[in-house]
């Protein structure tokens, strides 16, 4: 298939369908994640990026034996390895019997939360759950050195904004509808950031969906208007306190004596501590993954306004 | 506090990258990463000293107990490791504030900085832990900063060889994931020190035998061995000079401490080199890479592409040593890691500070830099006699052991080889000083100073340093071989 | 055998598809969605080795007795996460590239490095 356009949109189905498949194989916290971000984020940005750099891929003439050549030697020895792997669904499996039992067993007294995988992740794995903070810090620095403009001046502002303004007279239905969702669609990540202890959920979500609101916006409204309402500066800050507010907890449960992250010496009470901990780490989680959302997707958008704005001056420029 | 070292160790610069974004000012960021880099190197220093004298330390995250929480686990091997990334990156950072206001525009240096913390963060993490997961966590953090200080290189080119580096490592990252999962799904646990107990059990089966080669053939994708090498050479060209002096010194080395760590500890000596032909392989890639890599660096005119190409081959000595699965052979394997760092650190920084003089680092350009830059090219120079491995310097040490290794298993004719590529060295290293010194400079261009001390005090540390390590050998030696001797302890 | 190790060779399918795409493929975006489809595929092969006949999603429930394997997911919520992390780095890096080369085929950008590489030779040889 040669329209990128195409190839995208069935990429964002095949995440929406391998989200699907999830909550049938009952992991409902990785579909939901799975559904935002392989259906919604990753998507949603394939769209901004082949505005600007075209949308038909130009046919290859070589023919690509060795590429297949390769994939049919790692597609051969994964299918010797499965032979010997134990069946599916069975539950005699070694993984079933070595470490995940203490999970599902133990965790209800040990954390006391009901959702085993945010026990799991936020505290008998809270480090690695850490690092994945820190990686999507990383991305967000990293898009930030890739594409950030250098701040035009106000005035270049306001004629985006004006030229937005006009471009999206258009759409007042769309507009009117967003306005109202928006606010709901806030409510909703809130909720799935507390209840994430009970049912699926947390911050990572919670991160997703409220970035999506802000995203709504600033597709709707022009992107100097968000940028107006969401500052720069500002969101890059919420990023970095999100990162240090996870690692405080760690830090905090250190001075009290405990390990990194032992978040039992958090409160006199252990499960109270467990709580508190999984609670201001959730927070983080989310500060962090909304804001580095939010950053990604305004240097996307940022960086195509910036392309137009140069060809504008250039077409001007020839035609004097 | 000396109970948490090890976690201190990673969390350190991990924490100071946010703070560097919100201090914003580029010399106080600068200042701060400097203090942040010495104290991970103190850290270092300390649990160095603290697993030589009392042995493995085992720090318990979130105190659960190992196989179900996360575990750090610092012995011999990476407590050296450590050493050797937190010294590279304080020499940097010196540098850094001079060479990146050339190369970088002004409004990314603060952005530079963070990445630099966190891509350190990454390969300490790497380092540390001893959970198979947490590795493939770090391994990204440390990728994701890279590919971005890479793309921040001034030439075009530097975000094309970027782009191919982010494909190439995501794909050997997916393939060390996949390998993690079979072990697995085999054992049931993560932790490294659990699964090396668990895996004997079902070592005959097929899975595991596949988890093995997915974990070594995306480690050899990471570790650039030859015939895996190509994202490497445009990477190391284009990037910015302190990050090619950086990673130059630390990311392959990193790879191969994983590698190490997963042949030997994890999968167990007597599973990775009985059951799988893996000496035959690494010795005749490993021998292909030397002579590859070095011949295609006599060719090249960008002298960064010369010394990336050089990486490569001495990848390719450490890669035999380790093939040999002796205490010697990985004891060479261990002082090349400590000694090549030493090296191509000082070449790199040397190359930076020609970058930041005369503005590129083509070969004619370096025409009479021999008078105009003497004490940078005096560098290069020692440099490059330690690659070729002259007595009295460190090259020298770590090559005279891996011949030393080789012969103690009678395998001469390899030994010779290794001497004959040495001869490619001195073909490529002789090609830059001729020009340097016995070439009269371009008439067009400008003459130029000497390089500022805020370079020529990192570099000549190093120099010293490899000197000093290639005459007296009684710290490096002596922690290689206890490492070296402890990892066959465990597994025999 | 057939019925047990269906998953695991559907995956190994969706993998290898994925795998060809990124090597195979000149767009640079498109490799980055092959790229994203071989992620994903590793994720369903992890999700589905945690199934348990019979259980249930892992959120303790009163009279539920068997839960499907928890630490699976945990590891690949963390494995999504890094992998939008990539795409989005990797695209941004498109984008770049785009500018720079004014194309995103793999072949147009290697001729026009290697035709700098051969200008910058001929200079050198006049």
């Amino acid at each position: 298939m040669k329209d990128l356009f195409a190839v995208i949109m069935l990429s964002g189905i095949y995440g929406l369908l391998s989200a699907s498949f999830f909550v049938a194989m009952d992991a409902v916290d990785v579909a939901f994640t799975e559904a935002a971000v392989g259906a919604g984020i990753s998507t949603l940005l394939m769209l901004v990026v082949i505005t600007m750099t075209g949308r038909k891929e130009k046919p290859t003439r070589h023919k690509p034996i060795s590429a297949l050549f390769v994939v049919i030697i790692t597609g051969g020895l994964l299918i010797y390895g499965t032979l010997d792997m134990p069946y599916f669904g069975a539950a005699d499996a070694p993984i079933h019997n070595h470490t995940s039992p203490r999970y599902i067993n133990d965790s209800m007294q040990e954390i006391g939360i009901p959702n085993i995988v945010t026990s799991v992740l936020a505290s008998y794995r809270a480090f690695d759950t850490f690092g994945e903070v820190v990686v999507i810090f990383t991305a967000g620095i990293g898009v930030l050195a890739m594409l950030s403009v250098a701040r035009r001046k106000e005035d270049e502002d306001d004629e985006i904004a004006s030229i937005n303004d006009s471009m999206h007279q258009q759409h007042l239905v769309i507009r009117i509808v967003a306005k109202m969702l928006i606010p709901f669609i806030l409510l909703f990540a809130l909720y799935v950031q507390f209840h994430g202890d009970f049912g699926p959920g947390g911050g990572f979500q919670a991160g997703v969906i409220f970035a999506a609101a802000i995203i709504l916006y600033a597709m709707l409204f022009g992107l100097a208007t968000a940028r107006r309402v969401i500052n720069q500066t500002f969101i890059q800050l919420i990023a970095a306190i999100g990162v240090l507010l996870y690692g405080c907890v760690g830090l905090v449960s250190l001075m009290n004596g405990g390990n990194f992250f032992d978040y039992n010496v958090l409160s006199s009470d252990p499960i109270a501590g467990q709580h508190l901990g999984i609670l201001i780490i959730e927070w983080g989680v989310g500060c962090t993954v909304a804001s580095v959302m939010v950053i990604i997707f305004f240097n996307f958008a940022g960086r195509r306004q910036f392309q137009s704005l140069k060809k504008q001056t250039k077409h001007t420029e020839s035609s004097k | 506090m000396t109970a948490h070292l090890p976690i201190l160790q990673v969390i350190i610069p991990l924490m100071a990258a946010p703070i560097c974004l919100i201090l914003k000012r580029a010399k106080l960021v600068w200042l701060f990463s400097l203090i942040v880099s010495v104290l991970a190197f103190s850290v270092s220093v300390l649990l160095l000293q603290q697993v030589m004298t009392s042995g493995v330390i085992s720090y318990e995250l979130g105190g659960w107990q190992a196989p179900w929480g996360i575990e750090y686990r610092i012995d011999k091997l990476n407590a050296f490791v450590l050493l050797i990334i937190t010294s590279i990156s304080t020499l940097v950072l010196i540098a850094a504030q001079a060479s990146i206001e050339k190369e970088i525009p002004k409004d990314k240096h603060t952005l530079f900085y963070v990445l630099f913390l966190l891509s350190l963060t990454g390969m300490l993490g790497i380092v540390a832990t001893g959970d198979a997961f947490n590795v493939f966590v770090f391994l990204e953090i440390s990728s994701l900063s890279a590919y971005a200080l890479i793309a921040l290189g001034k030439n075009r080119r530097a975000l094309w060889a970027s782009y191919q580096y982010l494909i190439m490592g995501t794909i050997g990252a997916t393939f060390i994931l996949i390998g993690i999962g079979l072990m697995y799904q085999m054992t049931g646990t993560l932790n490294m020190q659990d699964l090396s107990q668990r895996l004997p059990e079902v070592a005959a089966t097929r899975t595991v035998f596949v988890a093995f080669a997915f974990v070594t053939v995306g480690l050899c994708l990471k570790l650039a061995l030859f015939p895996l090498h190509l994202w490497l050479p445009n990477a190391y060209a284009f990037a910015p000079s302190i990050v090619t002096a950086f990673f130059a010194a630390t990311a392959t080395k990193v790879a191969i401490y994983l590698l190490i760590r997963f042949t030997f500890s994890v999968f167990g000596l007597s599973f990775s080199f009985t059951t799988i032909p893996l000496q035959t392989v690494f010795m005749a890639l490993g021998l292909i890479g030397i002579f590859v890599a070095s011949s295609t660096a006599i060719y090249q005119n960008n002298i960064k592409h010369v010394f990336a190409y050089s990486s490569i081959s001495q990848i390719g000595y450490m890669i035999i040593g380790f093939s040999l699965s002796s205490v010697t052979g990985l004891t060479s394997t261990l002082l090349h890691l400590f000694n090549h760092a030493l090296m191509k650190s000082a070449i790199f920084l040397a190359l930076a500070a020609i970058m930041f003089r005369v503005g590129n680092v083509q070969l004619d350009n370096f025409r009479g830099l021999g008078r105009q830059m003497p004490l940078t090219m005096a560098a290069i120079v020692v440099g490059g006699l330690s690659l070729i491995g002259v007595p009295l310097t460190v090259g020298f040490v770590s090559k005279w052991y891996l011949l030393t290794a080789l012969l103690e298993q009678g395998w001469w004719p390899i030994a010779a080889l290794v001497l004959l590529a040495s001869i490619l060295a001195v073909v490529y290293v002789w090609r830059i000083v001729e020009v340097a010194y016995f070439k009269e400079p371009l008439p067009d261009r400008a003459p130029v100073k000497e390089a500022p001390l805020i370079f020529l005090v990192p570099i000549w540390i190093l120099v010293i340093a490899n000197v000093y390590f290639g005459i007296d050998t009684r710290f490096s030696v002596q922690v290689a071989e206890s490492a070296a001797q402890s990892l066959f302890g465990v597994s025999l | 055998m057939i019925v047990g190790l269906f998953n695991d060779w559907v995956v190994v399918v969706l993998m290898m598809i994925g795998l060809y795409i990124v090597i195979a493929h000149g767009n640079l975006v498109k490799k980055l969605i092959g790229l994203s489809i071989f992620q994903t595929s590793v994720f369903i092969f992890y999700i589905s080795m945690a199934k348990v006949d019979g259980g249930t999603a892992p959120i303790l429930a009163d009279g539920v007795t068997q839960y499907s394997n928890p630490l699976p997911h945990v590891l690949i919520l963390t494995a999504i996460v890094v992998g939008i992390a990539t795409t989005a780095l990797g695209l941004s890096l498109v984008v770049r590239i785009k500018e720079a080369y004014s194309s995103i085929e793999e072949e147009n950008i290697q001729k026009q490095d290697n035709k700098a590489l051969k200008q910058s030779a001929m200079e050198q040889q006049a």
